[in-house]
C-alpha cells in the first residue's frame, strides 16, 4: 500500500515535470513564430527578474496582492465557487481606500491613522463586490461566473469614471490617474525599494491565515464539505449557503486589501489599471497548485517574478509584455491535461 | 437626428451584432451538447489577431477567415479533448484558454498592430437595397452580416426541427438515453464543441476584416465580448433566435451608448460603452431568479392574481440549462 502511494506520487512529479517541459517547449514555439531568440528572451526575462536588489524587491512588490488574491481565492474554490470577480473585488478595494484618503487628508488625523482606515475601507470594498456576487448567486441564481464577470466592467467603468470625473487632476482628468497623495500617505519603504514591509507582511500572513483555516478548523472541513457536495453538506446540516456567503465574503476582504495595497504601497493613487490582472493570476496559481494552500506562496513568487521579469522585453527585444502570461497559462493548461493523462492511464491499468 | 442617421445606425446595430451572433450560436451548439467552452473571449481575439494576420500577409480575405476558423476549432478541441477524453474540468481550462489565447494575441500581433488590412467590401442586394427603409437597415451590409441572418435560421431550424438536432438536444438533456438509442455521446460532443469553437473563430475576423477593422492589440476594443457571448448564450435559453434578439438588443444598447455621448459630455465614452453590462446582469438574474427556491416560497404568499400573473411573467423569462451541461458522460 505504501509502496503504491509512493510509487503514484513519484509519476505523479514525473507528469508535472512533463507538463513543465511542454509549457516552456509550447512558449519556445510561440518565440520562433515570432522571430525572436528563444535563448536571449529567457536571459532578458531572468535577468530582467533577478538582475539586481531593487529588482528582486519589485518582485515581493508584485507578490503582495497576488498572494491576498490567492489567499482569497482558496476560500471561494474551496467552497466550490469561481469567484472570477476578484479582478472587480481589488478594483473596488482600491476605489474605497482611495475615498477614504481623499476624504480624510484634509484632516487632522495622523497619517498612520488615515492609511489604517484606508485599508479598513479597501476591504470593506472588496467584501461589498464580492457579497454582490454572492447574493446574486444565492438569491436570484445567477451563477457567480457571470455576475462576477458583469461587475468586473462595472468596476472598471466605475473607476475611469471617478478618474476623469469627480476625482480628475486639477486641469484635466488622464488616464495616468487621480492626483498623487503627498509623501506622508505612502506606506513607508525599505530606503532605495518600492517594497513596504508593512504590505509585504499582510500578504504573507493572509496566506497564511488561510492555510491553517483551511488544515486545521471546523470551518474549514465544512467549506471542504460544501465544494465537494453542497447537496450531502446541506442534509447533513452544514448551512450551505451561508458558508458560500462566507466564503465570498473573506475573498472580497482579502481583495479589497489586495487593492488598498496597490494604492497605498505602490501607485499611491488611482489609476484605471490598479487591479494589474493579480485577480485572475491568483486564479491561475490556484490552480496549478491544485488548489493546496501550501503551495500557494512559492508558486505565486514564480509567476510574480515571470511577470516583473518581462517588463524590459518591449524595451530591449521590442517583444510585447504578455509573454509572460503566455508561459503562465501554459504552464496551468499542461499540468492540469498531464494530470489528466496520469489519471486516465491508471485507470486504465 | 434625422431618420437617416438612424436608419444607418440600425444597420450598424446588424453588423456589428454579426461576429457576436456568430460566436453565440457556437457557444449554443456546445453547450448544448454538454460542453461548456469558457474560452470564448481569448478564442475571438486570437482569431481576430491571426485572421487580420494571415489576410494581410496573404492579401486574401478567404484565407483570414479560414484561419481563424482552424484556429477556433483548435481551441476548441483542446476543451473537448481535457473534458470529454481526459475529464479535466471544462471550466477550469476554458478559463485558462481564454486567459492564454488572449496574452498569445497580444504578444504575436504585436508585429501587426496598425498595419493597412483587407476589409470585407459591402455588397448591396440589388432589388431589395432600394426598398424604403428596409433596405437601408438589411440590404446594403456585407456578406458577414447576411451570413448572420442565414447561421440564425439555419441553428434554429436544425436543432428544433431536424432529427439531428433532436439527437443534439438529447445527448445535452438525457445522455444515457441518447447512447441507448445508438447516438455515440462523446464523439458528438467533440463534433459539435469543435464546430462551435470554428463558429466563434469566425468571429475574431468578422471583427478585425469588417466591423473593427485592423488590429490594435489592447486598445482594439474586442476585450469582453467573448465574455458578452457566454452569458447570451444562458439570455438566449440555448435557442439560436432568443439569443440573437439578446445579441442585438446589447448592440442596440452600445450603439445608444454612443449616440447619446454628446448630450452627456461629463460621462467618459469607456463609461457608456459598459452601460450593458449591469444590464446583463440584470436580464440574467430575470432569466435566472424563477429557478429560485425562496421565489416560489414567497410567490405563493400572495393574492392568486398577482401570483398567477408573477408566475407566468417569470416561466415566459425563465430558461434551464441542458440537463447535463457541464457533466461528462461515461458509457458503461
Amino acid at each position: 500500500m505504501t509502496m503504491m502511494k509512493t510509487s503514484s506520487r513519484w509519476s505523479g512529479i514525473g507528469f508535472q515535470a512533463l507538463a513543465v517541459l511542454l509549457a516552456l517547449g509550447f512558449t519556445t514555439l510561440v518565440m520562433l513564430i515570432s522571430g525572436a531568440d528563444p535563448l536571449q528572451v529567457y536571459q532578458n526575462i531572468i535577468s530582467g527578474a533577478v538582475g539586481s536588489p531593487v529588482k528582486i524587491a519589485d518582485i515581493l512588490v508584485a507578490w503582495t496582492p497576488l498572494l491576498l488574491a490567492t489567499a482569497g481565492l482558496l476560500l471561494t474554490f474551496t467552497a466550490g465557487l469561481w469567484n472570477i470577480g476578484i479582478e472587480g473585488q481589488i478594483t473596488l478595494g482600491a476605489i474605497f481606500t482611495t475615498w477614504a484618503l481623499r476624504v480624510l487628508q484634509p484632516t487632522d488625523l495622523p497619517p498612520a491613522l488615515i492609511m489604517g482606515i484606508g485599508f479598513l475601507a479597501g476591504a470593506l470594498g472588496g467584501m461589498i463586490w464580492a457579497g454582490l456576487v454572492a447574493l446574486l448567486k444565492i438569491f436570484g441564481n445567477v451563477n457567480e461566473i457571470f455576475g462576477g464577470l458583469g461587475l468586473n466592467f462595472v468596476a472598471t467603468a466605475l473607476t475611469i469614471w471617478l478618474i476623469f470625473g469627480p476625482w480628475k487632476r486639477p486641469g484635466v482628468g488622464s488616464m495616468s490617474g487621480t492626483e498623487p497623495f503627498p509623501l506622508e500617505l505612502w506606506l513607508p519603504t525599505l530606503p532605495g525599494f518600492r517594497l513596504s514591509p508593512l504590505s509585504l507582511a499582510l500578504g504573507i500572513i493572509a496566506i497564511a491565515v488561510v492555510y491553517v483555516l483551511l488544515r486545521g478548523t471546523y470551518f474549514g472541513l465544512r467549506l471542504k464539505a460544501v465544494g465537494r457536495n453542497g447537496r450531502a453538506a446541506y442534509l447533513m446540516g452544514i448551512p450551505t449557503t451561508r458558508y458560500m456567503l462566507l466564503a465570498f465574503l473573506l475573498c472580497g476582504l482579502m481583495a479589497g486589501l489586495a487593492g488598498a495595497t496597490q494604492v497605498l504601497a505602490v501607485y499611491h493613487r488611482l489609476i484605471p489599471s490598479i487591479s494589474s490582472g493579480y485577480g485572475f493570476l491568483g486564479m491561475m496559481v490556484a490552480m496549478l497548485v491544485n488548489y493546496q494552500a501550501l503551495w500557494a506562496a512559492p508558486v505565486a513568487l514564480f509567476f510574480a517574478a515571470l511577470n516583473i521579469g518581462s517588463i524590459q522585453l518591449p524595451i530591449v527585444l521590442k517583444l510585447d509584455s504578455s509573454l509572460s502570461g503566455v508561459l503562465q497559462g501554459s504552464l496551468v493548461l499542461f499540468v492540469l491535461l498531464m494530470d489528466g493523462v496520469r489519471r486516465r492511464l491508471t485507470r486504465n491499468q | 437626428m434625422d431618420t437617416q442617421i438612424i436608419l444607418i445606425g440600425l444597420a450598424g446595430v446588424l453588423a456589428s451584432s454579426a461576429p457576436i451572433i456568430f460566436a453565440t450560436i457556437g457557444e449554443t451548439f456546445a453547450e448544448r451538447s454538454g460542453v461548456i467552452n469558457l474560452s470564448l473571449n481569448g478564442t475571438i481575439l486570437l482569431t481576430a489577431m491571426a485572421g487580420f494576420a494571415v489576410a494581410v500577409s496573404t492579401n486574401s480575405l478567404v484565407l483570414g477567415f479560414l484561419a481563424g476558423a482552424l484556429i477556433g476549432g483548435l481551441v476548441a478541441l483542446i476543451v473537448a479533448f481535457s473534458s470529454i477524453t481526459l475529464k479535466q474540468s471544462q471550466v477550469a481550462v476554458g478559463f485558462i484558454l481564454a486567459l492564454t489565447c488572449r496574452d498569445l494575441a497580444y504578444y504575436l500581433g504585436n508585429p501587426f498592430m496598425g498595419l493597412q488590412g483587407p476589409r470585407v467590401p459591402s455588397l448591396p442586394i440589388p432589388g431589395l437595397a432600394d426598398i424604403p427603409i428596409i433596405g437601408v437597415i438589411f440590404f446594403q451590409q456585407d456578406i458577414l452580416v447576411y451570413a448572420s441572418f442565414l447561421l440564425i435560421i439555419v441553428a434554429y431550424v436544425f436543432i428544433f426541427k431536424t432529427r439531428p438536432g433532436l439527437m443534439l438536444q438529447g445527448i445535452g438533456e438525457k445522455p444515457a438515453t441518447a447512447f441507448v438509442r445508438g447516438a455515440n455521446v462523446n464523439r458528438m460532443r467533440y463534433f459539435y464543441t469543435v464546430l462551435g469553437g470554428m463558429l466563434a473563430g469566425l468571429a475574431g475576423p468578422m471583427f478585425s476584416l469588417s466591423v473593427k477593422a485592423g488590429w490594435k492589440g489592447t486598445i482594439s476594443g474586442l476585450d469582453g465580448f467573448g465574455w458578452i457571448a457566454l452569458a447570451l448564450t444562458i439570455f438566449g435559453g440555448w435557442n439560436p433566435l432568443r439569443a440573437a434578439f439578446g445579441a442585438y438588443l446589447f448592440g442596440l444598447l452600445q450603439w445608444l451608448g454612443l449616440v447619446l455621448q454628446p448630450s452627456l459630455p461629463n460621462i467618459p465614452s469607456q463609461v457608456l460603452q459598459v452601460a450593458p453590462f449591469p444590464l446583463m446582469i440584470l436580464t440574467l438574474l430575470l432569466v435566472n431568479i424563477g429557478n429560485a427556491e425562496w421565489v416560489d416560497r414567497t410567490l405563493a404568499a400572495l393574492p392568486e392574481k398577482t401570483r398567477k400573473w408573477l408566475a407566468n411573467l417569470l416561466r415566459s423569462l425563465r430558461t434551464s440549462p441542458p440537463a447535463s451541461l457541464g457533466v461528462p458522460f461515461e458509457n458503461e
